[in-house]
């Protein structure tokens, strides 16, 4: 019940900004709308809604996690322009195996995602119950899966253990 | 001045997404180009909708670019996600430079 409220009011905050300015036509239809697909999607997205209680976790959210992905990101940028107007184009690639120690959903989803946006690496495959990432790699540095995991992953996971996880 | 730096915004995601589209062409297979395609284009387009935000404002526009901006950040590398995954499985080799190849050999057996 308490994830289908906070669906309910998640998309009833989007459907306000798709219909800006708000005035009382569109407030009552959107009510309509978000309790229609609340309804139906029940629920389907929010599973772990422990972590929106926490506003400790929403914190290290926007704290640590936004800027670092933010600059992550323009460094994966750069990187990219960089190999891809070198002539010789300096490229190693390959697809190698990583560890994490993430179970929850939410959160491998967005190391998944934080892995696909930062320098050099995209997600291919996730193995839930061996705790295992594959990795595109577009210069492989190491195959070796503790120094790959090291390097790719280990800051990320610290940031998303602390948000996303049960017991930290 | 919002303006001014909007319109730099813009300019800075539209050479990002060119730089995306260069990536497409020269790389040598899908997992490389994937690899252009979704960071270039995705801060690129990231960028060009921000700038539009600070053009525009607090107007419908506005809010809705950065609306889009989120979605973008969320779908995008699923996306990619899914078109590498799928390539794999579907066995698309990886191009000839490639040096490692971990997730064929964990699957040989499974298949």
């Amino acid at each position: 019940m308490k994830s289908k409220i906070t669906l309910f009011l998640g998309l009833y905050l989007i459907w306000c900004f798709l219909n800006w300015m708000p005035d009382w036509q569109h407030l009552l239809v959107g009510v309509l709308v978000a309790g229609l697909v609340t309804i139906v999607t029940g629920d389907l997205f929010v599973s772990n809604i422990h972590v929106l209680h926490h506003l400790r976790r929403v914190w290290y959210f926007l704290i640590y996690y936004m800027p670092v992905f933010v600059w992550e990101c323009i460094k994966a940028n750069l990187d990219v322009a960089y190999r891809v107007l070198h002539p010789m184009l300096p490229i190693r690639p390959g697809i190698v195996k990583i560890k994490t120690n993430l179970k929850t959903d939410t959160a491998l989803t967005f190391l998944a995602n934080s892995i696909t946006l930062t320098p050099g690496t995209m997600s291919v495959d996730i193995d839930r119950d061996k705790g295992v990432l594959y990795i595109h790699w577009i210069h492989v540095e190491t195959t070796d899966c503790e120094k790959a995991t090291k390097i790719v992953a280990a800051h990320f996971e610290k940031i998303l253990a602390k948000i996303f996880e049960e017991d930290v | 001045m919002n303006n001014t730096i909007g319109l730099i915004f813009v300019g800075i995601g539209i050479a990002f997404n060119l730089f995306g589209c260069i990536g497409l062409v020269r790389l040598p297979d899908v997992y490389n180009r994937l690899q252009a395609a979704t960071k270039c284009v995705t801060l690129g387009t990231c960028s060009i909708l921000f700038g539009t935000f600070l053009v525009m404002g607090f107007t419908a526009a506005g809010i809705k670019s950065i609306l889009c901006m989120w979605f973008l950040l969320l779908a995008s590398p699923t996306a990619a996600h899914a078109i590498a995954r799928g390539a794999h499985r579907a066995g698309v080799k990886l191009c000839q430079e490639s040096v490692a190849d971990q997730y064929a050999e964990d699957k040989e057996g499974e298949a």
